[in-house]
């Protein structure tokens, strides 16, 4: 663009095409065998390890890290990988600090747990590069499933009822499967082109096939799928975006997080991006964190990432605002954005109301208001479920409605991911989801449960 | 500051701590480096005849690691010098003339007649060094030739080298024990009835610290065969301390001078040694693992230890421990404990219950009320200590003696008195009534 103007300073080339595979490169390298081994040897083999239930798949991480402390690899990557096909992704996404390593007793011995994310990685990473296989498929039962959605929820129960013997077509919207794997995670928790590796190893057990560019609700519906499968799985996740509702919002210059990581991740020289010299993010959860943190590594100059509530609400964990922060983004709490000021179709700045909680609880927007300079405003404020597609079932919350086994109001189809109402919009749970529905289906085929 | 010069046997040296005869006494270099570290003494690496013995050329060293590389044990097929006689006696000579405050005791092996030790121990006698050790311990590669461990699993072999030696020479003579033994008050009472002025124990254990699992071959391996070696560091320790104690406790050894050796790696390690009634201690792994510098932590550890325990001089706490070796039937049967779990300490990893509820008494709950809470029941505890080994924490499990009332367990009250096995009822033996 060039512009020297005051706004809409949005250019590409903000850093060198080494700069950005470098800036975006593992954040968290994989261990060596000494580390590993040096680490594995401080998991105190708990009984009935808080880490376990913590674990939202159930992981038996004392087991799988005794057997890396035991030089027996593979073993450890078989036990992580049966409760847990994704485990790869989930030891790089996994917001760990909230989850298995939170509740590791060596936090209350040293205030330091045993790093658990990074040693599955170990075991699962060494597993993938030798190759081997550790799963076999049942004998083939002549069911077939319809899977929607080729996300972690999708395929983690694509793999379930595949290894039952069960054969599965997935139906994939987007040209590649992998879901947000492939194209909402952050660039530098999943380098290499991880998630096509892991959706390899998936389909790699057989009775699986994944058919891309497949929309429900566009080139094929829940009646065509229910008539031609014995049973359907959505795991379609969250396709909307929430909107902020204001006048402006149209702008160029204010951008959807979601949307700009998707291309982020896909593209083959990320430096050539579109960046701003003086990014606005709204919003606090964990894509407010990953859109502030990649703007700065493409060569933002200043980053702010403005939440209307204080720090204990924010949906990113502590160790995520402080990534950020490492990394130069401001974290500005109490603004609630009122109005975007525009000069010639471009976005210029963001007005802010400061805000507090009442009493009840309530966000309160007072009249002190305050302005941010922004040459991009990124809206990372949450996403919706697409439900159009999904009419004829029942929803809660704008979300699909599903029992405990993620049965939906249809007997024959179950839903799990970010599209259920109670998902809890992390990969971990997605998979976990996939393998409860897998385990109901499967009944339900061979029990007619 | 308490006072660390050791006498021993009239050697005098500034501290306790002598570098064991291995590798780090091999040469001049090596000794020159461990005296201006604060070595107080040093036994020299074993001489032995000329043609001097030849060293393999493949690995000699093995090692025992935990998980972080933290060497426990360590093992070794090595043999005496493998340098000329003269060259070693000029060194020996040289640095005991550089370091005339420092102990420098020679450590001897040779054939079993009379003359080659006479011959020998001239030699040293010339170089003006402190005494000589004999090394009936080494249990590899000498072994076969009859020599080392071959004469110190023999007591006669050991009496009649050390009359020997005691014949021909004006020097000190330490007689340095296998442990490669039943039991290791018969060398040392041989020793002694020789004439030996100290023994010194313990030399290295018989031992395959592990095999090649892709050769199928023991290591070190060389040239896909691996012998057994000679076992020490940190894992020997506690054997070494019995051995030690068996000595300074047993009616025809008590309170004759010992040199103790075996695992001493920290200060606490020598103290317990001649707590045990060693006068001294030799250290050999913990140098070659950590090079000479480690003394500094030795010195300054014991010292401030015995600062903080009023000991003025090392004499004042030789053997402190020894009254207390008692035999297990001397033990009192009415000293009662609980496993005690200090809620504040406990991190939670339930490893304490699951180690007494799968293989000791089932005393330890793994909730209460339906929370994680790990608690002793007092009357399933015996008391046994297994759940203070396998705790993380130190400190976090006591065992607290119960002083009055009645035990849950048993049903029986506390009795204060003193009461052992040879009176106890269940005992057929029992000499008495309890
Ligand atoms: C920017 C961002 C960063 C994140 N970072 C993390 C993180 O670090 N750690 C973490 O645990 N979680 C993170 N999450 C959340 C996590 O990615 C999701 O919870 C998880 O991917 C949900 O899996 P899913 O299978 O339900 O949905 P998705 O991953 O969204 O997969 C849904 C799939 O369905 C396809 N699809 C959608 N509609 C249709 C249709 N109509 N027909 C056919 N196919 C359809 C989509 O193309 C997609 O492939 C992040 C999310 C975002 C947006
Ligand atoms: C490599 C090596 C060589 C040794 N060589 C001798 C020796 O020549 N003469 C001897 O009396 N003891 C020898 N020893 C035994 C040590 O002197 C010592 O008794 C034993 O290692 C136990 O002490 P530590 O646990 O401190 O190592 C050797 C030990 C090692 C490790
Ligand atoms: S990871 Fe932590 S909680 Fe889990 S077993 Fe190891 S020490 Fe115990």
């Amino acid at each position: 663009m060039g512009t020297t103007s005051a706004v809409g300073d949005i250019a590409s080339g903000r850093v060198t095409p080494e700069q950005a595979a470098e800036n975006l490169g593992d954040l968290h390298p994989l261990y060596t065998e000494h580390q590993a081994r040096a680490e594995a040897d401080r998991c105190l083999y708990c009984y009935d390890a808080p880490c376990m239930d913590a674990c939202p798949t159930s992981i038996d991480v004392p087991l799988f890290i005794r057997q890396i402390a035991t030089q027996n690899t593979k073993g450890a990557a078989t036990t992580i990988l049966e409760q847990n096909i994704m485990g790869g992704m989930c030891a790089r996404v996994c917001p760990t600090e909230t989850l298995c390593e939170q509740v590791c007793v060596r936090n209350t011995s040293e205030g330091q747990p045993v790093k658990i994310g990074r040693l599955q990685r170990f075991a699962t990473d060494h597993l993938f590069a030798s190759g081997e296989t550790v799963f076999a498929r049942a004998e083939e039962t002549g069911k077939s499933i319809a899977v929607v959605g080729g996300g972690p929820a999708g395929l983690s129960c694509a793999h379930s009822l595949a290894r039952q013997g069960h054969q599965v077509t997935v139906y994939e919207a987007r040209p590649k499967p992998g879901g947000l794997n492939e194209f909402g995670i952050a660039a530098y928790k999943t380098v290499d082109d991880f998630a096509q590796r892991e959706v390899d190893f998936i389909v790699g057990l057989g009775g699986i096939e994944i058919k891309c560019e497949q929309r429900l609700g566009e080139n094929i519906s829940l009646d065509d799928l229910r008539q031609a499968h014995d049973a359907v799985f959505l795991a379609i996740g969250m396709g909307g975006v929430n909107a902020l509702g204001m006048a402006a919002e149209d702008s160029a210059g204010v951008l959807d997080a979601v949307a700009y990581i998707a291309q982020l991740r896909q593209a083959k020289d990320p430096s050539r991006l579109p960046v701003g010299r003086r990014v606005v993010v709204i919003g606090g959860g964990m894509t407010a964190v990953d859109i502030a943190v990649q703007s700065k590594l493409l060569g933002a100059d200043d980053v702010t990432i403005a939440y209307r509530r204080g720090q204990e609400q924010m949906n990113a964990s502590g160790y995520e605002q402080e990534l950020a922060q490492t990394h130069g983004v401001k974290i500005k709490l109490w603004a609630a954005p009122v109005t975007i000021h525009s000069e010639g179709g471009k976005v210029a700045s963001v007005e802010f109301a400061r805000s507090h909680l009442d009493k009840t609880g309530k966000l309160v927007l007072s009249d002190d208001h305050f302005q941010i300079e922004a040459d991009v405003v990124f809206k990372a404020i949450g996403q919706t479920v697409e439900t159009a597609a999904v009419s004829e079932l029942k929803l809660q919350g704008g979300r699909i409605s599903v029992d405990a086994r993620r049965q939906t109001s249809l007997a024959d189809v179950w839903a799990g991911g970010d599209c259920i109402a109670g998902g809890e919009d992390l990969t971990v749970a997605a998979v976990e989801d996939g393998k409860i529905a897998a385990r109901a289906i499967h009944a339900y085929l061979t029990e007619g449960a | 500051m308490a006072d660390l010069r050791a006498e021993f046997l009239g050697i005098r040296s500034p501290n306790p701590f002598w570098l064991a005869s291995a590798p780090p006494t091999d040469r001049e270099v090596n000794v020159t480096r461990a005296f201006k570290a604060g070595w107080g003494g040093v036994v020299w690496k074993t001489l032995g005849l000329d043609p001097h013995v030849v060293n393999i050329n493949g690995p000699r060293y093995g090692g025992i690691h935990s998980k972080d590389r933290t060497v426990a044990g360590f093992n070794n097929i090595e043999l005496i010098s493998d340098r000329p006689l003269q060259t070693n006696l000029d060194e020996i000579k040289a640095v005991k003339q550089a370091w005339p405050d420092r102990a420098v005791v020679v450590s001897l092996m040779v054939p079993c007649d009379e003359a080659s030790w006479k011959g020998i121990l001239a030699q040293v006698e010339a170089t003006g060094a402190d005494g000589v050790e004999l090394n009936f311990g080494c249990p590899h590669g000498m072994s076969e030739r009859g020599m080392g461990s071959a004469v110190g699993q023999v007591p006669e072999y050991i009496e009649m080298v050390t009359k020997w030696c005691k014949k021909h020479t004006r020097m000190p003579v330490i007689v340095k024990l296998t442990p490669n033994i039943t039991d290791i008050r018969l060398p040392a009472r041989a020793a002694y009835a020789g004439g030996a002025d100290a023994v010194s124990l313990i030399n290295t254990l018989n031992s395959i610290t592990s095999v090649d699992l892709d050769a199928m071959a023991p290591e070190p391996t060389t040239d896909g065969k691996g012998s057994h070696g000679g076992y020490c560091g940190p894992a020997v320790k506690p054997i070494a301390l019995n051995m030690v104690a068996e000595i300074a406790r047993d009616a025809e050894t008590r309170g004759r001078p010992i040199s103790g050796i075996g695992g001493i790696t920290e200060w606490k390690d020598a103290a317990e040694f001649m707590a045990l009634g060693a006068a001294n201690v030799q250290v050999c792994t913990a140098a070659m693992i950590y090079g000479f510098r480690i003394v500094e932590e030795l010195i300054d550890g014991l010292n401030n230890w015995m600062d903080s325990k009023g000991y003025e001089r090392i004499d004042q706490f030789v053997g402190a421990a020894v009254p207390n070796i008692s035999e297990w039937q001397h033990l009192n049967l009415n000293y009662v404990v609980k496993a005690h779990i200090d809620q504040e300490l406990c991190i939670s990893c339930g490893r304490c219950h699951i180690a007494c509820e799968d293989t000791s008494h089932q005393a330890i709950t793994q909730t209460v009320n339906g929370v994680r809470r790990f608690q002793v029941k007092d009357e399933d505890c015996v008391g046994c200590n297994l759940c203070a080994v396998t705790c993380p924490v130190e400190n976090c499990i006591t065992m607290v003696q119960m002083t009055e009332g009645v035990d849950p367990r048993s049903g029986q009250p506390i009795n204060p008195d003193y009461g052992n096995w040879t009176t106890h009822p269940n005992n057929p033996q029992a000499t008495g009534v309890g």
